[in-house]
């Protein structure tokens, strides 16, 4: 199969260049016919670039594309766990989820220059102590927002927890920028070069190593989760008070513990999903949880909130969509592609892809 | 009492700062001087100060639940308050000493609260007093603040300055009375009002631009379009859960603005639509030498031209719109509409089974706000000349919510009280202003926790029994 393509696009190539060949030589005829065929020529080169785009190069350009949304998507679903496991627990949307990531890159870029500074050099010790700094230090920002802003609100009204948590949300971004400044935080590649494929065409494919590390990070931590989940006494409290919290509560399960490990836990995937961004975009400023949060949640509700697979394949969705949506209509609006997606999930499937129907009872 | 137990909660509040400090507050990223890239510098003494205030915070409001504790703490932590202002520390240590401050405060106004009231009756009652002056400053401030507010273009002390910022607060308190029917009565959170205000900002300008159209022609379309607007985004996501609403409409403000920012030929981009058409008075321009076959304002009233005489007329255009918004309000909420609304923000199943359509009563609820905003941002179009997509970000919709959620959902006195605070007396403030956003989540997070219908939370009943003795307390 994989022959059968690239022999298929090879005798794309020759048609094309022998097109390519054909146009130009129309252009350079045109343009000895006389001086004023600007606009021919100007409409002939289009067509050519249309046809490299539309034609031969495309395979290697969907790969592409699939790679990138595949890393973005990765990290869109390790952000909607977090919404999707609080979701499930005690039914409230953590606004402020999106910022405990960005606080997660902001920790993550901090120790790396910090163990630059100690003159850590060897990466892969460089990226464990990052990897478990950022995890320590965002879960403590997790825990911390739990207690402060959700916590006291059980059982108040219904918009309350809303509220406070968009009031969290705002005064944790306000607090990052205080402390740390507006401007954007860039940092150097720390793990460069990658596999390249199809280099003898115009377009050649890229897969970084670090694309690799953290789509490899990304099933690591989906798979211990899964299993901290379905094996352990804290997964089965977690399961517990999700079906009934006050039933829980009865047969011996702490259930103010359970809730803040399940923020805990959250927080933890996303200060992973921040080194990761750190790691892969080189650059973060203190808003960056506004955008991936709406898009986190949006992968949660694609998926079913309330169903962890459903986040994980929800963020692979939405990470393939933005790839391929800036790929072949615009980037200007990977974002507004997004939201729609969010609007029609919510119009034709509210209960998601995986998710179970909600049942409000009185 | 058991010390242990004491040391070891505000050890572990204290732990907890340390984590949550080092990393953040003990390490700033700072820019390379002259070069590529970020450096730290470190800030460990900040660090350590905030694990010991945190330490000996958590103690004194652990402390404050034994009452022989009570009054020694509060002569402590008041005189800490009121002492360290004159130490003249916060010309080192500005940020420090005012947390040190603003804390001691906190405790001390907890220890005065809990030593004086020796009953130790909080709840119920203490709402119900809090509920009464409320009720009174409903009752009593109204007719005085709109009498001020009428008189007020007029006062000596009245700079141009201050006027505009009259017209500032005004438009503020508008939006809040608007988003007071989705948020306040329906229940519905809606966290992209500034969409619908958008809306009504580029519908007034561009209608004006390409039709010429009059400001009072185009008011009404201005409503229409937002209303509109919030019917076709209110449909879809209002059969379900609130929480859906709220984040949907957070990515429709989104939405909103990246449109406005890439849709040059429709908005102008991020360069915005300038020379929007000012308003008249009556058909009359505010201008020294009005166009040929036109009367302006001046000449009409055989007075000097000022440049005055617009910025009064459009302090008194928004608090007639703004009068509008809550006489429209207060009128709606007696209709079987506006009790619906209620019914609906408090049970919604048992509306259900009384036969309440529950999506088309949130969706005139959500479509009526939407059209204040769009009033609003009609307003605000002609008012500045100019809009941008950056007048409509994320941050005005906090800003409108936190004015509503402080004053207290559903409260229209609130509303005005927190406009006057967030948006009048910051502009006083103008150094604190990074402050502004950090003070405005703290609050909303604080008033959620301790007063969660707001500061001034009083709602008169909708509807009074003619004669409630009667009708079998």
């Amino acid at each position: 199969m994989r022959i059968g393509n690239k022999a298929s696009a090879g005798g794309g190539r020759w048609l094309l260049r022998a097109c390519l060949r054909c146009l130009l030589r129309d252009r350079f005829r045109g343009a000895e016919r006389s001086g004023n065929t600007t606009g021919l020529a100007q409409q002939a080169e289009d067509r050519s670039e249309a046809t490299v785009l539309g034609g031969v190069e495309a395979l290697e350009y969907f790969l592409q594309q699939l790679i990138n949304g595949v890393t973005l998507g990765a990290i869109y679903g390790l952000i909607a766990i977090g919404y999707t496991m609080v979701y499930g627990i005690i039914g409230m949307i953590n606004f402020a989820h999106g910022e405990v990531y960005m606080i997660g890159a902001f920790i993550s870029i901090i120790t790396f220059i910090v163990l630059g500074l100690i003159g850590v050099t060897f990466i892969p010790l460089a990226l464990m102590v990052v990897l478990l700094s950022a995890m320590v230090f965002t879960a403590a920002y997790g825990w911390t927002v739990e207690r402060v802003a959700y916590g006291p609100l059980r059982g108040s009204f219904r918009l309350a927890p809303l509220i406070s948590a968009i009031g969290m949300s705002l005064f944790l971004q306000n607090y990052v920028q205080l402390v740390q400044g507006a401007r954007v935080k860039p940092m150097q590649p720390v793990i460069t070069g990658g596999f390249e494929f199809f280099q003898g065409g115009g377009f050649t494919v890229r897969l970084s190593y670090i694309q690799i590390i953290i789509v490899l990070l990304t099933t690591a931590l989906m798979i211990g989760f899964t299993m901290l989940i379905q094996r352990t006494a804290l997964g089965r409290a977690q399961r517990a008070c999700e079906q009934d919290m006050g039933m829980a509560a009865l047969v011996g399960v702490d259930v103010n513990r359970t809730i803040s490990l399940t923020f805990v836990m959250g927080a933890m995937l996303a200060a992973v999903a921040g080194m990761m961004v750190t790691l892969y975009y080189g650059v973060i400023d203190f808003f960056i949880g506004f955008l991936a949060g709406v898009k986190a949640f949006t992968a949660a509700v694609l998926g079913g909130i309330g169903s962890l697979p459903g986040a994980m394949l929800g963020g692979l969705l939405i990470g393939l969509i933005e790839a391929f949506w800036s790929a072949y209509f615009s980037v200007e609006y990977k974002d507004v592609a997004v939201f729609v997606i969010l609007v029609l999930t919510l119009i034709f499937k509210p209960t998601g892809l995986l998710g179970k129907p909600d049942i409000e009872k009185v | 009492m058991d010390v242990r137990a004491l040391l070891k909660d505000a050890g572990l509040a204290a732990f907890v700062t340390f984590m949550l400090a080092l990393p953040m507050i003990g390490f700033q990223t700072v820019d390379v001087s002259g070069g590529v890239g970020i450096t730290v510098v470190t800030r460990f003494g900040d660090v350590a100060i905030s694990v010991v205030l945190v330490f000996f915070g958590r103690l004194a409001l652990s402390l404050l639940q034994q009452s022989n504790w009570r009054l020694p703490l509060l002569a402590l932590s008041a005189g800490i308050a009121l002492g360290l202002p004159l130490l003249k520390t916060q010309a080192h240590y500005p940020v420090i000493t005012w947390l040190t401050v603003i804390a001691s405060a906190v405790i001390a106004i907890r220890a005065a609260w809990l030593t004086f009231d020796v009953s130790g009756v909080v709840g119920r009652d203490e709402s119900n007093r809090m509920g009464d002056a409320a009720a009174f400053v409903g009752r009593w401030f109204g007719p005085v603040f709109v009498v001020f507010a009428l008189i007020f273009p007029f006062l000596p002390t009245t700079s141009r300055y201050v006027l505009d910022l009259g017209i500032l607060v005004l438009t503020y308190v508008m939006l809040g009375w608007g988003l007071n029917v989705v948020v306040g009565l329906a229940g519905l959170l809606d966290l992209g009002y500034v969409a619908f205000y958008a809306v009504g900002a580029y519908s007034y300008a561009i209608i004006a631009r390409d039709f010429g159209l009059t400001f009072w022609a185009c008011l009404p379309l201005a409503g229409l379009f937002a209303a509109f607007f919030g019917v076709i985004l209110g449909f879809p996501v209002l059969r379900l859960r609130g929480d859906y609403l709220a984040i949907v409409t957070l990515g429709f403000g989104e939405i909103i603005r990246i449109v406005l920012l890439n849709w040059t030929s429709f908005s102008g981009g991020p360069n915005g639509i300038s020379g929007v058409p000012r308003p008249s008075f009556l058909g009359m321009p505010f201008h020294p030498n009005p166009p040929e076959g036109t009367t302006s304002f001046h000449q009409f009233f055989n007075i000097d031209f000022s440049a005055e005489h617009r910025i009064v007329f459009l302090y008194y255009l928004i608090l007639v719109l703004a009068l509008v918004t809550n006489f429209f309000t207060l009128r709606i909420r007696r209709l079987p509409i506006g009790r619906a609304w209620e019914a609906l923000r408090e049970d919604e199943i048992a509306c259900r089974a009384l036969g309440i359509n529950p999506t088309n009563t949130k969706l005139t609820a959500f479509a009526i706000g939407a059209m204040f905003a769009g009033f609003a941002g009609a307003f605000f179009a002609t008012r500045q000349g100019f809009i941008s997509p950056e007048s409509f970000s994320f941050i005005e919709s906090a800003v409108i919510l936190a004015i509503v959620v402080l004053g207290g959902m559903g409260s229209q006195i609130g509303v005005v009280l927190a406009a006057i605070l967030l948006i009048g007396i910051p502009e006083f403030f103008r150094e604190l202003a990074q402050f502004r956003m950090l003070a405005f989540g703290a609050a909303m997070v604080g008033i959620m926790i301790w007063r969660p219908r707001g500061l001034l939370a009083h709602r008169d009943p909708s509807i009074r029994l003619a004669d409630s003795a009667g009708a079998g307390r």
